[in-house]
């Protein structure tokens, strides 16, 4: 069967918090275009999980425990705190579940992710292709 | 603009959080219903909850005992900064939420109109809508804990001053909604009365033992209890709860640890002393619900016992066939929350339970670990006919309930 795919107008470049998101309905189905560290992402609003609506969650930094050289644990923390290529993720808000906003990946189990859409920017704007 | 691009259309709810409109957080859940037609079948949930301490200043109301109740007033009037009256509980250990991942579980401060009814039933009817749900059984939250209650006879106020709460404020806004009303089980002597006072009362369709308490279901004590709960041909239910401060749970330093092995943990003792005891034997007219430990406990219950049982008989005298004979025959589970990670583990599961009767879905809405009911319907080596009798059909048997869909009316 030919997918014929679709070119949608998100909105401007400064349409967009940093982190920040837009959910966009197209046809029935829904969307999650994020904003992070200038760069543009594009996540399909199911959560592999339950089927929940995983882009309207919340922003929640990748949580660490922090190991010394000794194996003993020293408590949680958030993923290099202060470097901007740290992991940022956005939180399905039925269950919880996590998903590094890059990659689409579950940080517990990389087998495990969102399925993706692609994005292109151009002269200020952001377009989803789905 | 390229005639090839459309403009896309911003969804109209973006964020989802504590003040979403239920049927918002759940409009995936009716879609998938009304998609795929089941949205029109029988959907019973047996299992879902309020937090009553919301309206704990009505629910004190109720209190019998009239020196109880003023304190109860004076302290909800003038206290700030306490629990609830009365109540024992967790106080802050409270982490369902994961630290705000999980909005729903916070609280539901979704905007309410409507005045004609008590503003539980609002947020029930909601969530009937948005999970494609006929009928949902309610269930309070914080008093799961109340097996725990230092004091057998605030047990005993506070349990009976909730169910008349439920049943005279809420339930009669909406006949959809139902009770399994809670036992003050620490006394068996009270929790007969309470059957007696609740048993014919609309919308009452059984009585609930919540599970997080050290009293043995097997005692002596009881057995007038089930005898008065048999007569009534409603079920009696266990529902089971996390309690961190059980010393076999002391090492678990995680939520997620603690709340993984809690609420199974309390309805595995209560199941084994219930079967080894007898108790099916001696009340064969008596139905058991299992509430909320999911389903994987059991396989592994019936297994544990089965063995042992093989070598010790003489120690289970009363018994006539397998432990795990009772346990698919006379209990009844629901699924939630139900554990879907291994397909295969899934399917012995349910053959070993005997699912196509036995089995009932629950959703637990609105905690961070709910299930729609598209948990069931998308088990893929289930035929339409048991999704049918899972989802609403022996739910309706087990409770008495009509076996026709209701319409699923708005809010």
């Amino acid at each position: 069967m030919e997918v014929v795919l679709q070119t949608i107008r998100v909105g401007n470049v400064d349409d967009f918090e940093d982190p920040g998101k837009l959910i966009v309905s197209v046809d029935d189905e829904e969307y999650g275009i994020f904003c992070l560290g200038g760069e543009f992402f594009a996540w399909k609003n199911e959560c592999p999980h339950q089927g929940g609506p995983v882009c309207q969650g919340r922003f929640f930094r990748q949580v660490v425990e922090v190991i010394a050289e000794d194996k003993t644990s020293h408590g949680r923390d958030y993923e290099q705190d202060g470097d901007a290529r740290a992991r940022t993720n956005i939180v399905c808000p039925w269950h919880g579940m996590e998903f590094d906003i890059r990659t689409g990946q579950f940080p517990g189990n990389a087998a495990m992710a969102l399925q993706g859409a692609t994005v292109q920017v151009q002269g200020g704007e952001v377009f989803v292709v789905v | 603009m390229d005639a090839n691009i459309k403009p896309g259309a911003a969804a109209p709810v973006q964020d989802l959080n504590t003040f979403t409109d239920t049927r918002d957080y759940l409009a995936k859940s009716s879609r998938h219903a009304k998609k795929h037609g089941y949205a029109d079948w029988l959907i019973v949930d047996c299992d879902a909850h309020h937090t009553e301490t919301v309206h704990w200043a009505e629910v004190v109301e109720h209190i019998s005992d009239p020196v109880i109740r003023d304190q109860a007033r004076m302290y909800q009037s003038e206290r700030i900064g306490a629990p609830p009256y009365g109540l024992n509980g967790d106080l802050g250990l409270r982490y369902q939420d994961v630290g705000g991942r999980i909005p729903h579980q916070s609280s539901m401060r979704e905007p309410v109109e409507d005045k004609s009814v008590h503003r539980d039933v609002t947020l029930s009817r909601r969530a009937m809508e948005g999970l494609a749900v006929d009928y949902m059984v309610v269930f309070p939250t914080p008093m799961l804990f109340i097996g725990m209650h230092p004091q057998v006879e605030m047990e005993i106020q506070l349990c009976n001053a909730y169910n008349r709460w439920l049943t005279q404020k809420v339930m009669p806004g909406d006949d959809r909604i139902k009770s399994l009303v809670v036992l003050p089980f620490n006394s068996p002597r009270e929790a007969m009365n309470t059957v007696d006072e609740f048993k014919d009362v609309p919308g009452v369709i059984g009585f609930t033992v919540t599970s997080t308490r050290y009293k043995p279901v097997h005692s002596n004590e009881y057995m007038p209890l089930y005898a008065k709960i048999q007569e009534t041909g409603k079920p009696i239910a266990f529902h089971a709860g996390y309690h961190w401060q059980d010393p076999s749970l002391a090492t678990v330093n995680s939520f997620l640890g603690m709340h993984s092995l809690g609420f199974t943990w309390c309805n595995i003792v209560h199941m084994t002393n219930w079967i080894l005891n007898g108790i099916p034997e001696r009340f064969p007219g008596l139905n058991s619900l299992w509430i909320e430990s999911g389903l994987a406990w059991i396989p592994f219950v019936m297994q544990r016992l089965d063995d042992q049982y093989l070598m010790r008989q003489s120690e289970a005298p009363l018994l006539k066939k397998m432990p795990s004979d009772y346990m698919r025959e006379s209990c009844f589970y629901s699924c939630q929350p139900m554990e879907k990670s291994s397909d295969v583990g899934l399917k012995a599961t349910l053959e070993m339970i005997k699912a196509e009767t036995q089995l009932l879905f629950a959703s637990d809405w609105p905690h961070f670990d709910f299930d729609s009911p598209r948990v069931i319907y998308d088990i893929p080596h289930l035929s339409e006919q048991q999704k049918k009798k899972i989802l609403g059909l022996n739910a309706a048997k087990l409770f008495g309930l009509p076996q026709t869909p209701r319409a699923k009316r708005a809010a």
